[in-house]
């Protein structure tokens, strides 16, 4: 241990630790705006510099490793000048913007502007006057707001392995920019919005179409529709003053009515559908020699990520669509023939954590239904803002039900939220398919949990079937490197795009650290264990839907609407 | 009446350069033997007492970043020479490697023997392919000689930026990386190159070694001032008569260079300013000129050392006209990595521009003084820190050509 005194506070810290780290132990707050807890240091905003006696020079916290008999002070009025300057000189540089800005009241400048209060700036305002970038349909650029923190890049490069995001120039003309300096959209981009989360100001956002959604509203003619992905409701609440995974589902549905929706319906009801036919694909590999491992296809950044970074392996990629994608296409055939509304008035909005989904709602396979599938694709940030727009007290509000056919799922389906959900909800059902057997103790806890690759074993009637679980694109190259490389042990593999799976969302409440998504990961086990049915095929409506429409897993309809195919995207890649 | 000492340029111009028999019967290599046959820790010693400081910029002691690498374990060490050489107006490395490569190659083989490394690279400037040309020749007759024994020396060349002097961006730059600065600690001589400890020295540093090898520490302890021993070459350009380098004891005062070497003012114009250390080195006046030109005397005044570039100003010159283009320059050599110097030194540019522009006023000196402050002391790297350098010592000592223009 290494004995410091930090603003006259004495206490003693691990070696190694940083002087913010031993500050933040004692409850002395340095401000940062580079830093990031799940990142490694970067040094260079140098907001958190701070007085180490007997040095000239200002030390930044972040980064400067505390040493024994170090004297620190935080707050003397050269440290205040400082950090006052750089912001001075960062602000003089960034957009005056904030009432217009995606990020106002959930910016780090912006509330160090407010902590430092910043007034009359002595330094002119000049800003680079680059355009934005709105070249894809769901991730904007806007670089002139950039503090060049530099922490997108990391998110890109070493938590998604895609770098699709570099730095240019150098001296004030720096900036963050796509593959070469082109437009997202001609860059590897997989759009999964990790670089949303680790943006500290409004530089990067999701492309917000919360017009389109009321425009459909204010159409007396049109019947909107709407799905909820298993991974919102943990996390809605963090929008709208609540704490993780505090909103009841009956309400969340009571709020989107209040909004305006016509029919409250849930992608976890197509979840439990994905498992059955996505189990039964499984089996059928399994027994037919296909190609294995087969992979998970719910998530579509890591879709993306396969058909740009692994076009050779798009033959694992499991056929069945995302559960998103497998809702618009029932909603406008099956749903509107059994709720006798003609399909050609549905507008079918999915509410999702998810930045990806935006994307792939607009793939042109995905109009199986013979209309676009699936219309419109909100984040859960943009629902918070519609919910905040209402002024919706969700304390008093009270409860309603989800509307029939297509709104009934299990415990099963809310797994899907997090990762190693999708794999253990599998395994819930295939183990009964198998063995006939009924599981009696339906979890799986290996499965369960952030760390970026999982694996495990189920002996299903003697065959034994290995499993692997990866989160975060970097951890899926892992697995899909042994794949091509051909010394893959597994027959089946789960891929979630995004760190924590989609509790971690691009679409989620800014997740400004891991620990907030392990939060909503625990919620969703929470709300798993509250369900009475916790096994996909004893969903009621699935059992239904089989009966009166799909006749049989994998059969001629489920080929139709169901499963998809795809298609190497042929980008260049760095 | 200031005199030339040649420790450094001891062989300039006396021998062929591209001629290692020549060195050798200079008595060349003769150093290396003798440190071989030394216990390392003695050697370093040596080197130590010496109490030679690195002649790049920093001034920190060259014995003492030895030991630093010596005593940390690793499988891989490297040694570095830093021949980047950006710095306007000075060419002292350039002359050294171009009259006498091999005392170069000597003092780094020297250097990896005492801290245990096998490989060593020279980070040349861009601008110099015919020095690399140089170099590389002066490698393979080492090699073919034998002379180096297991020690193997690599010619690295640079890409322009001045900031890749700057030895974290130096060794960003050689692994292939964009040449930024990385925070210190850890220092290169713990975890450099590739992670590996790495001993990072000048050009200049390192044709002092075999010479203090040779003759042994306390001789050169004894040589100039007491706390920054030795000889520096010195380049002089600008308005002084004698446009030329010499190599001085460190105790010679600037007055002396000025004055004695360079032969006085050109054109028989009155002495303004001098520039010593080259373009972040601060602006000194006629008032202060019996400084001696060692790193402390130099520090006392709020000036530097630096790389030894004496630029001198007459009369006729305007600081502030003066200054403006320096501002330009680090405004154009910023990395960029870091917010102060990033923006700082486009707003300090855009602000002396304002003065000399006649658009500024008494609040934006002040402006201009608290920036400079805040960057001298919240920068990421030397380039940051040094940069106010020029404007804070002419707003101190030329206070006049600033008001003059004010609206
Ligand atoms: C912006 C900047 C540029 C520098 N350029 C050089 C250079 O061109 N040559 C050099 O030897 N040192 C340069 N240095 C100093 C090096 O960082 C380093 O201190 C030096 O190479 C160490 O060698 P020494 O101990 O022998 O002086 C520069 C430093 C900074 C901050
Ligand atoms: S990024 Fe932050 S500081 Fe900048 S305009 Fe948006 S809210 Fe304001
Ligand atoms: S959306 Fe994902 S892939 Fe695209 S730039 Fe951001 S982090 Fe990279
Ligand atoms: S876009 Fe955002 S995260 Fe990326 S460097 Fe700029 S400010 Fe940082
Ligand atoms: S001080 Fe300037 S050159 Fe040094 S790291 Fe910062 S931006 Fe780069």
């Amino acid at each position: 241990m290494i004995n410091v005194t930090i603003d006259g506070i004495k206490t003693s810290v691990p070696e190694g630790s940083t002087i913010l780290k031993a500050a933040e132990s004692i409850g002395v707050k340095i401000p940062t705006l580079c830093n990031h807890p799940d990142q490694a240091v970067k040094g260079n905003c140098r907001v958190c510099v701070c007085e180490v006696e007997g040095s000239r020079l200002l030390s930044a916290a972040c980064v400067m490793p505390v040493w024994e008999g170090m004297v620190v002070k935080t707050r003397t009025p050269k440290v205040v000048e400082a950090r006052k300057t750089i912001l001075e000189l960062i602000l003089s540089n960034h957009p005056q913007d904030c009432l217009n800005c995606i990020r106002n009241q959930n910016c780090e400048l912006q509330t160090l502007a407010e902590e430092y209060f910043i007034r009359d700036n002595p330094f002119s305002q000049k800003t680079r006057g680059m355009a934005k970038d709105y070249s894809t349909p769901a991730i904007f650029r806007d670089p002139d707001k950039c503090i060049l923190c530099r922490r997108c890049v990391e998110a890109c490069s070493v938590i998604q392995s895609v770098n699709a995001l570099g730095l240019d120039q150098r001296g004030h003309h720096a900036m963050v920019v796509p593959t070469m300096g082109w437009d997202l959209i001609d860059s590897p981009c997989v759009m999964c919005g990790q670089c949303i989360h680790a943006c500290p100001v409004g530089a990067i956002g999701e492309v917000e179409e919360i017009d389109k959604l009321l425009a459909a509203i204010a159409d007396p003619d049109t019947v909107v529709v709407t799905q909820i992905a298993p991974a919102v409701r943990v996390a809605i609440g963090e929008e709208v003053g609540l704490a993780t995974g505090d909103m009841p589902m009956d309400v969340f549905a009571a709020g989107l009515r209040q909004i305006g929706f016509d029919y409250v319906l849930h992608t976890n009801f197509t979840a439990d559908l994905t498992i059955l036919e996505e189990g039964n694909e499984l089996l059928k590999r399994l027994k037919e020699g296909g190609t294995l491992p087969m992979f998970t296809s719910c998530s579509p950044g890591w879709i993306n990520f396969c058909e740009t970074f692994y076009p050779d392996l798009l033959d694992n990629l499991s056929t069945c669509k995302s559960p998103q994608q497998m809702f618009g296409a029932l909603a406008k055939t099956y749903w509107a023939e059994k709720s006798n509304i003609d399909p050609a008035k549905i507008y079918s909005v999915s509410i999702m954590p998810c930045t990806a989904k935006k994307y792939e709602c607009s793939r042109p396979e995905m109009n199986d239904s013979g209309f676009r599938d699936v219309d419109l694709v909100l984040t859960t940030r943009e629902i918070g803002r519609l919910f905040r727009m209402s002024g919706i007290d969700f304390n008093k509000l009270a409860g309603s039900h989800f509307d029939s056919w297509m709104g009934a799922y299990t415990g099963a389906a809310v797994i899907f939220g997090a990762s190693g959900g999708v794999m253990e909800a599998a395994l819930r059902t295939v183990y009964e398919v198998v063995t006939g057997q009924t599981l009696e103790n339906v979890n799986f806890e290996v499965t369960r949990g952030i760390q970026g690759i999982k694996e495990a074993e189920v002996d299903l009637n003697g065959t034994v079937v290995k499993v692997a679980i990866a989160n975060g694109l970097s951890n899926a190259r892992q697995l899909m490197d042994e794949v091509r490389a051909g010394t893959s042990p597994y027959h089946f593999i789960e891929i979630m795009a995004c760190p924590g799976g989609c509790i971690g969302g691009g679409g989620q409440p800014i997740t400004k650290s891991n620990a907030k998504r392990v939060e909503r990961i625990n919620q969703i086990y929470v709300e798993d264990e509250a369900c009475e049915i916790r096994k996909s095929h004893e969903n009621p409506e699935v059992k239904a839907i089989y009966e009166e429409f799909l006749h049989e897993p994998l059969g001629h309809q489920s080929h139709h609407l169901l499963h998809t195919h795809y298609t190497a995207k042929n980008k260049k890649t760095l | 009446m200031a005199e030339e000492m040649r420790i450094v340029l001891r062989n300039y111009g006396k021998i062929d350069p591209l001629n290692i028999d020549e060195y050798i019967a200079a008595g060349g290599y003769k150093a290396l033997e003798k440190a071989k046959g030394m216990n390392k820790i003695d050697l370093i010693e040596e080197v130590k007492k010496s109490n030679l400081r690195g002649r790049g910029g920093a001034g920190f002691n060259c014995g003492q970043k030895w030991f630093f690498a010596y005593q940390t374990n690793a499988d891989q060490k490297y040694v570095v020479c830093n021949a980047d050489e950006g710095e306007p107006g000075t060419y002292k490395d350039r002359l050294i490697m171009q009259g006498d490569p091999q005392s170069v190659l000597e003092g780094m083989a020297v250097c990896g023997y005492a801290i245990g490394a096998n490989k060593g690279f020279i980070y040349c400037r861009g601008e110099y392919p015919y020095v690399v040309d140089i170099l590389n020749q002066a490698i393979d007759q080492a090699k073919a000689k034998g002379v180096l024994g297991d020690f193997d020396i690599e010619v690295r060349m640079g890409a322009g930026a001045y900031v890749c002097g700057e030895e974290t961006a130096l060794i960003e730059s050689i692994e292939g990386h964009r040449g930024e600065p990385r925070f210190k600690p850890p220092f290169p001589g713990v975890e450099g190159l590739w992670g590996k400890p790495t001993i990072i020295n000048n050009v200049e540093t390192f044709a002092n070694i075999p010479v203090i090898v040779d003759k042994g520490g306390d001789w050169y302890a004894a040589i100039g001032a007491p706390s920054y021993p030795g000889t520096k070459v010195l380049t002089l350009t600008g308005d002084v008569n004698n446009k030329t380098f010499f190599e001085v004891p460190t105790s010679t005062t600037i007055r002396e260079v000025v004055y004695g070497l360079g032969g006085g003012v050109a054109g028989g114009k009155k002495f303004k300013a001098v520039q010593i250390g080259g373009t972040s080195g601060g602006f000194i006046p006629e008032s202060l000129l019996d400084t001696a030109i060692s790193f402390d005397a130099m520090s006392a005044i709020g000036a530097t050392l630096g790389s030894g570039a004496v630029f001198v100003m007459d009369e006729s010159r305007d600081m502030v006209d003066v200054v403006s283009k320096i501002t330009k320059f680090f405004e154009h050599e910023s990395c960029g990595k870091c917010a102060p110097c990033r923006e700082g030194t486009a707003r300090m540019n855009e602000l002396v521009g304002k003065i000399k522009g006649g658009k500024g006023s008494a609040a934006d000196i002040a402006l201009l003084k608290k920036l400079g402050g805040v960057m001298s002391i919240a920068c990421l790297c030397g380039l940051g820190q040094a940069a106010p350098a020029p404007v804070l010592t002419t707003i101190g000592h030329f206070a006049a050509d600033y008001e003059d223009k004010l609206v």
